[in-house]
């Protein structure tokens, strides 16, 4: 019941904040995702975290006579994502407070809307539901990103949705062949679909009618095309939900509906699939070192983190896929910090160009110390969360070959170039005269950034709240893998 | 049965309703005629009747397909409500023209005998060739009338020429019996047979709109008044391939190896010109007639399977398909009337000024683009399903690759609605026009979220 509450609550409180005139909207709207995030931490009290199959089962008949149910659950790794939405969600909300856009019912009904898509994705246990939610997910952010962002959002935004689309259009395709493959009468539960026996060719073009989804979501390298500029275009709660939690859903689809059901397929092509991510950290990197944007710096950063991930998914050693994990929660939540920080400056100067600024540590310590703490994370300095997750994903990726871990190590060398660099540009040296009159933090955003910081230091000094929720979870999806 | 009589005495009514002065009780005579009309079709659910020495049966397939196309012409009639403010006098012959060829599109689904379906295909289709010509001082609709008309008499030759050449090879009408024939292809008739075959199967691809005899579509399309082009595009279609499909299974179904090469190039030539055709379009109406020519392909993937599921795939993909196209060309005429243009840009700012027409077009795009949510969807779904079980992989990856294709063209209405500054003044739209849309709504998000209440039907 517990599941179907998560799912459904958003989207009833979409439409009850959609009868609401005026800005009253956005406080609506936060209130109710402050009760998902109740129902989050209620999920997580009442989890028992050494079972490793999905708890709060729910199973319905949806469209009977295709064998279709609608099955949703959470193991471990699914409660840690919903936990990072839930926890996300509300933070999104409040950094917008002090923006007014146009029509914000609509505005934060679809941000609540697309949480419920997303939800979804993480905790459907049919391949058709999974898709369903998948493809509800990404309405909202199209129009959230199209009517609300900057000059170039229409071409953009198009992109963005028409690539992701054909991504999905594949994996649909798959599912459907799948599906065919179940015995009897056919079924589309996740279960029947572990249960399949399929020769490694057909595993082989499967993968990549599914890698393609995943890929395109994620970004992995070379169908990352459409992320800097959607990220740069999208208002900044939309960047927030495309980098913080939606790209998870990529890599989320991948743990889930990729490495267990075709796992020859895996073997075949996980080289291609690592080298790939190989490819997109140094070259996110790269580019990212040449960016004179902030945001666009910290998109092209973030195909680079992303890259590391993805990297850690193909290796199938359980420290990678725990890394694969962490990493996740870590990623979320320093790339939602870093983005609203950049928010917050754009705010205050009218810019996100790296060279106008200056010397802003002198007007705003506590800005200060929140962005270069979530800096830290992002290049995962110790006892910071994103070291976790970063150590536990080259171990995977070194284990599976030195030579690819040493490269992918570069991710770490790189980062600390471009993020000290543009901290360093920003935040230290003399004020200008678009810097004179910065301000510190106000309440909300302190309230926004306070806890995305406390958190740093909560997965980095101690992850294994989160591993342990995960790590029955990983070991059993591990099995069916190896099976 | 009793849906082909009473709809032909309703008719009959209609046009004496007609000497009246006011115009004003049509509309609501006619919505009565076919609610009554629809009740009395379902009376017959599950219990299949053949009437007319077999030459006719009501089974759950026709009452399935004729239910689906008196349910589209109801919803299509309130947005006809502006032609009764006109001056225009016809408005009764027009209804009455929409209620006979409602008696061609029923025949087109139950016949048994191939007389019959001729005899459908004729009703369904000279009615059509006069209301496409019914904006008579428009010279575009003029020009959509005898093209139609021409075109459509010339394959309707040809579909007669086969049904002889049928008769020859299997001196019979009867589907029952053409199908024995057709499994003994080998007794010396085949050549007759399949040329029979043939000549039907172009003049009835002709009737879908499907390629390559798809080129009248476009332009009688954009001609015909909106209101009958949305009649065209969903009712005449879906009794089209719900005819094609009835002819292919309980006909030829023994000689599926035979036909299903051309069939399946017809049905890869039609998904990629109704869609890449879409793209080139600056006018919304002709991109909804090229998207129609798309929807007759992606109907024809379920025929090309040719199995169980097919039927209910069909049906299915009718119901989705019709009520989102009903709802775009309702909006469409509501948006050309005001802004004088059916071009992309009348629909600039929609969202701002007519927010309940955005949404239902939006809804509507979502819907033919096969978007999750609504019932294009499960649409799409069930017809791959179809194709994935025969293991025609290859034609769902041609069908996916134009799927993405479609979505840039139904998006471009979306950006135009939403992402645009408005192109003029708040458009009124009555009342029962509202209600409708708000059903086609409610209608596709339902098929959408439960497509178990509308599938496995047949």
């Amino acid at each position: 019941m517990l599941t179907a509450l998560l799912i459904l609550w958003p989207a009833v409180a979409a439409l009850l904040v959609l009868l609401v005139k005026g800005q009253g909207a956005k406080k609506v709207a936060f209130g109710a995702a402050l009760v998902e995030l109740l129902l989050g931490i209620w999920a997580w009290v009442g989890f028992n975290p050494t079972d490793s199959s999905a708890q709060y089962l729910i199973n319905l008949p949806w469209i009977e006579s295709a064998g279709i149910v609608f099955k949703v659950g959470m193991d471990g790794i699914s409660l840690l994502l919903v936990l990072l939405t839930v926890f996300l969600l509300p933070l999104i909300i409040l950094s917008t407070f002090k923006h007014n856009y146009e029509r914000p019912s609509s505005f934060y009904a679809l941000i609540l809307f697309m949480q419920t898509g997303l939800i979804g994705v993480f905790t459907a246990l049919d391949a058709f539901l999974f898709y369903f939610f998948w493809e509800v997910a990404l309405i909202p952010i199209y129009f959230i990103a199209g009517l609300w962002g900057g000059e170039n959002r229409i071409r953009v935004t198009f992109k963005f949705f028409l690539y992701t689309v054909f991504g999905s259009l594949f994996m649909l395709a798959a599912f459907v062949y799948l599906y065919f493959q179940t015995p009897g009468t056919h079924t589309s539960e996740l279960s029947a679909f572990y249960q399949l026996v399929l020769d490694a060719g057909t595993q082989s073009w499967l993968f990549w009618f599914l890698f393609i989804a995943f890929a395109i979501k994620m970004p992995v390298f070379p169908f990352h095309t459409w992320q800097p500029d959607t990220y740069a275009e999208a208002p900044a709660a939309g960047t927030m939900l495309l980098s913080g939690i939606m790209l998870k859903m990529g890599i989320y689809g991948v743990l889930r509906w990729l490495l267990p059901i075709v796992p020859l397929g895996v073997s075949q092509w996980s080289t291609v699939a690592i080298v790939l991510a190989i490819i997109g950290i140094v070259y996110g990197a790269i580019i990212a070192i040449r960016q004179h944007d902030m945001k666009r710096l910290i998109a092209f950063s973030s195909i680079s983190h992303v890259g590391l991930i993805a990297a850690g998914l193909f290796t199938l050693t359980e420290q990678g896929l725990q890394g694969v994990m962490v990493q996740m929660l870590s990623h979320g939540i320093n790339v939602v910090g870093l983005f609203f920080i950049i928010d917050i400056i754009q705010q205050r100067t009218g810019t996100r160009e790296i060279a106008a600024m200056g010397g802003i540590t002198q007007k705003a310590p506590f800005l200060t110390v929140c962005f270069m703490v979530l800096m830290l994370g992002a290049v995962a300095l110790p006892l910071t969360n994103g070291f976790v997750g970063e150590f536990l994903l080259l171990m995977g990726v070194y284990q599976y070959n030195a030579w690819m871990g040493a490269i992918a190590g570069l991710t770490i060398i790189l980062g600390a170039v471009y993020m000290l660099r543009m901290f360093q540009r920003v935040m230290f040296g003399e004020t200008n005269h678009i810097t004179d009159v910065f301000t510190d933090l106000t309440f909300t955003e302190k309230a926004v950034l306070v806890p995305l910081v406390i958190m740093v230091f909560w997965i980095g000094l101690n992850p294994n709240t989160f591993l342990n929720i995960s790590e029955p979870a990983i070991g059993q999806l591990l099995n069916v893998i190896n099976r | 049965m009793t849906s082909l009589i009473l709809l032909s005495i309703f008719g009959i009514v209609n046009l004496f309703l007609g000497f009246m002065k006011s115009k004003k009780v049509l509309m609501p005579m006619v919505m009565l005629f076919l609610a009554v009309s629809l009740g009395a079709t379902l009376l017959d659910w599950n219990n299949p009747q053949t009437y007319f020495n077999n030459m006719f049966t009501m089974d759950n397939f026709s009452i399935g397909f004729a239910a689906v196309m008196i349910l589209s012409t109801l919803f299509i009639l309130p947005f006809s409500s502006k032609y009764g403010r006109d001056e225009d006098g016809n408005l009764a012959e027009y209804y009455s023209l929409m209620l006979f060829s409602l008696v061609g599109g029923i025949m087109m689904v139950g016949y048994e005998n191939l007389l019959m379906l001729f005899i459908g295909i004729e009703i369904m289709s000279i009615s059509m060739y006069i209301l496409a010509g019914s904006d008579k001082r428009n010279i575009l609709s003029n020009e959509a009338s005898m093209k139609y008309f021409l075109m459509g008499s010339f394959f309707t030759g040809i579909i007669l020429f086969g049904v002889a050449l049928l008769y020859g090879a299997t001196g019979s009408f009867d589907l029952t019996i053409i199908s024995d024939a057709a499994r003994n292809i080998d007794a010396g008739n085949a050549p007759l047979l399949l040329m029979g075959l043939l000549l039907v199967l172009v003049g009835i691809t002709f009737k879908v709109g499907a390629a390559p005899f798809h080129f009248w579509t476009p332009d009688v399309y954009e001609g015909t008044p909106t209101v009958f082009t949305s009649y065209m595009s969903t009712v005449v279609k879906t009794a089209g391939i719900a005819a094609f499909y009835k002819l292919m299974s309980a006909a030829f179904g023994g000689v599926y190896e035979q036909w299903f090469p051309t069939v399946v190039a017809i049905t890869v030539l039609t998904l990629l010109i109704g869609n890449i055709g879409a793209v080139a379009q600056t006018s919304m109406k002709r991109m909804l007639a090229y998207s129609s020519i798309s929807h007759a392909g992606y109907l024809m993937i379920a025929l090309t399977s040719f199995n169980d599921r097919s039927e209910n795939a069909i049906l299915f993909y009718s119901l989705a398909y019709s009520v989102a196209t009903i709802a775009a060309f309702g909006i469409l005429k509501y948006v050309a009337d005001e802004r004088k243009s059916d071009a992309y840009e009348a629909f600039n700012g929609l969202g701002k000024t007519n927010p309940l027409l955005a949404f239902v077009m939006t809804v509507a795009m979502l819907s033919l683009a096969g978007i999750p949510l609504t019932g294009g969807f499960f649409g799409k779904l069930f017809l791959f399903s179809a194709a994935l079980e025969q293991d025609m992989l290859w034609l769902i990856v041609v069908a996916i690759l134009m799927s993405a294709v479609g979505i840039y063209y139904y998006f471009r209405v979306i950006i135009a609605m939403y992402m645009k500054d408005p192109a003029g003044e708040r458009i009124t739209v009555d009342a029962l026009a509202s209600f409708t849309l708000i059903s086609l709504v409610v209608l596709t998000v339902l098929m959408g979220l439960v497509p178990g209440l509308f599938n496995d039907l047949l």
